[in-house]
């Protein structure tokens, strides 16, 4: 079995900054892996584990720095790399985006395609459902709990309700929960062994896609303008001194929220 | 030399950008312990001081993630740099010196023992078990009455046919009474020191647990007490039969002391920092007034210098130009700052700063211990003191 995991480098920290002169994320700081992708990962590996023999590959799209959070999944465990990286792809929304990584997919071949359920930067938590509608494959979003057997998937999927048990035939796609698991720490021999797995660096060339279906070119939305949330001037902090609950309903109550 | 190059923003954390010094593995092993560390050891070890106590699980945690013997080579052992090594002594330390110390004894003492000056035999049983936590380790030199001058050891080992029968009381012995195996140094019949592997279980031996630390109490410290243990000659280091033998041990584990104060420190200064900043006396937060800007500033300072000189060193561990003299350099100068690092940010915390809610005051009792084990700020002072003048000053 082959499993690709899509994994996101996003900036790191909580605090985003945003680029007036592209209007676009500032990614010039450290990057980190998405962690909502590294729950992604640890399902893929531990269905590796289960099954024995499988593949663990792991797919971005991004700038070249990207490949470091492809090697912190490395250093969990993934067995390979792919990085598709072009200048061109900088700019691209979701429809692009999907675009490009639907073609890395594609030479993939992958049995089995994880995503994490949103990336922390941009929080779409669509990209899955783009990818999956162009290689016309079954999805199953919200995955807290995935079992694979005999050419099919099983999914608990989680709904507001409860659950709802899912299953589909491989090839398919599924954007894990960050409820599904808990992911591991890379161990130290990981660490030091991820240089040396396979990492391989992709052009749009080399994928055969257009330049033109990319980047702002090829995106579906265009960004007029941005301005950052008010601040929250009028925030209080309430020390819970065993009345912190009172107090609260209170405020509600004055707001005439209650 | 003028450079283009643009100058990254001032990280208070980070203040002289060490970290662009770091490469990349580096940086990952030393994020993957400090995630460890945030996640699983500061929401706790404030319990575990105050009970006294270091879970079981940890060690299997911190097996886990591969950081027993992690500097070591061969025997499954990863060879990490002595970078990587420090970088992880730091992050384990800005937990708690107690967890810091459970891998370097661990790894430092007992495991590097075995590998530097044990039998082949040795080495297979022992380094992989002991890499995995299957194994505990713990390292007998200090005794009741000889501490900072171990070569007056009173622990025996005669010769007896095919074995050795060893005889005395090792204390204050890190990991004692949860480890499975003890390197217990001991002076033979000819008058040398020999170092033998005791195994829990052995006949007439125990390592009782020793109470009422008021320091480094998230971290096990025993007696060793032998009664004519009968010790195989196979347990013996064939390798070495003189002092040099547990010298060359601690200089291990000092060198990680070198590293880990700095830990502690900055845990303690980001606690400081953080507090400074919100706590609001006479209208305005602590931080905007010139004394507590002081006691940052020198606090911040001290940590900076203190991890340059920890790196320094580790890269010339690295290189193999590391002198003895200059660990005890590090280890005079860091333990000595970070504790006044420490102690800064307990006054800064006011009333908070005395309970273990906060990290600080645990940090700065545990770096009393610190400040004393792996030769005391004192003994150091000689050792460099010596290699300045030529002059001995020990007797
Ligand atoms: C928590 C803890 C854990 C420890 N873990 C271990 C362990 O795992 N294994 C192990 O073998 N040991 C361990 N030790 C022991 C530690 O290494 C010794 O405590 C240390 O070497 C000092 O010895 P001492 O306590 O006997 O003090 P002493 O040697 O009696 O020293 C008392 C004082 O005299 C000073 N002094 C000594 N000689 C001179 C001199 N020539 N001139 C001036 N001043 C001098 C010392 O600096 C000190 O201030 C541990 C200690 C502690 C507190």
């Amino acid at each position: 079995m082959k499993i690709a995991v899509c994994v996101k480098q996003v900036p790191e920290g909580t605090s985003l900054k945003l680029d007036p002169g592209t209007k676009r994320l500032d990614r010039s700081g450290e990057g980190a892996l998405n962690h909502f992708d590294a729950n992604a990962v640890e399902e893929a590996l531990r269905l590796k584990e289960s099954a024995g023999d499988a593949e663990v590959v792991v797919v971005s799209v991004g700038p070249a720095g990207a490949a470091d959070a492809l090697r912190k999944a490395l250093a969990m465990g993934a067995d390979r790399a792919l990085l598709v990286s072009d200048d061109a792809v900088a700019g691209s929304d979701l429809v692009a985006t999907s675009r490009v990584l639907a073609a890395a997919l594609e030479r993939e071949g992958a049995d089995l395609v994880l995503f994490g359920q949103q990336a922390s930067d941009s929080d779409g938590a669509v990209l899955w459902a783009a990818v999956a509608d162009r290689l016309r494959r079954p999805l199953v979003s919200q995955a807290a709990e995935l079992s694979v057997a005999d050419g099919s998937l099983r999914a608990k999927r989680q709904t507001e309700f409860g659950y709802d048990v899912i299953q589909a035939a491989l090839p398919a796609i599924v954007a894990v929960s960050d409820a599904i698991n808990e992911p591991r720490y890379p161990s130290l021999k990981g660490i030091m062994g991820a240089k040396k797995k396979p990492q391989e660096t992709l052009t749009l060339g080399d994928l055969g896609v257009d330049v033109g279906q990319v980047g702002e070119a090829g995106s579906k939305t265009e960004v007029y303008e941005f301005s950052l949330p008010p601040s929250r001037g009028d925030s209080r902090k309430i020390e819970d001194d065993g009345k912190a609950a009172e107090q609260i309903v209170e405020f509600l109550a004055e707001k005439r929220l209650v | 030399m003028a450079t283009t190059a643009k100058p990254t923003e001032l990280d208070p954390r980070d203040f002289l950008a060490i970290d662009a010094l770091l490469d990349d593995e580096e940086k990952a092993i030393r994020d993957t312990v400090r995630r460890f560390v945030r996640e699983r050891v500061v929401p706790n070890v404030g319990e575990w001081f105050e009970r006294g106590e270091v879970p079981r699980e940890l060690t299997q945690e911190l097996a886990g993630l591969g950081l027993f013997g992690m500097h070591l080579e061969g025997y499954g052992l990863p060879g990490a740099s002595s970078v990587a090594y420090g970088l992880t002594c730091m992050e384990l330390e800005a937990g708690d010196s107690g967890v810091r110390s459970l891998v370097s004894v661990q790894g430092s003492l007992a495991m590097f023992a075995i590998w530097r000056w044990g039998s082949e035999e040795q080495k297979q049983r022992w380094l992989p078990a002991m890499h995995e936590g299957e194994a505990i380790g713990c390292f007998g030199l200090t005794e009741p009455d000889a501490g900072s001058d171990p070569g007056s050891m009173r622990t025996t080992a005669r010769r007896d046919g095919a074995d050795w029968i060893l005889n005395g009381t090792k204390m204050w012995i890190t990991n004692g009474s949860i480890a499975d195996l003890a390197v217990v140094w001991a002076r033979t019949e000819d008058g040398k020191i020999n170092g033998f592997i005791v195994e829990k279980g052995m006949p007439g031996f125990s390592a009782p647990e020793m109470k009422h630390k008021l320091s480094l109490r998230a971290s096990v410290t025993s007696e060793l007490v032998l009664k004519d243990v009968r010790v195989p000659e196979e347990n013996r280091f064939p390798e070495i039969s003189s002092l040099r033998g547990p010298l060359s041990c601690l200089n291990e584990a000092r060198y990680g002391i070198v590293w880990g104060a700095e830990g502690a420190a900055r845990a303690c200064f980001e606690s400081a920092l953080e507090y400074a900043k919100e706590r609001i006396v006479f209208g305005k937060p602590i931080a905007g007034y010139q004394l507590t800007q002081q006691k940052l500033a020198e606090m911040a300072l001290e940590i900076n210098r203190g991890t340059l000189v920890a790196l320094h060193l580790g890269r010339k561990k690295d290189d193999g130009t590391l002198l003895p003299e200059q660990v005890s350099m590090g280890k005079m100068g860091n333990v000595r700052g970070a504790i006044e690092v420490c102690r800064t940010a307990r006054t800064i915390l006011g009333g908070n700063g005395i309970t273990l809610e906060y990290p600080v005051i645990r940090h700065m009792n545990n770096l009393e211990s610190v400040l004393t084990y792996e030769g005391t700020h004192e003994v150091h002072t000689l050792v460099v003191g010596e290699a300045l003048t030529g002059e001995n000053a020990f007797r």
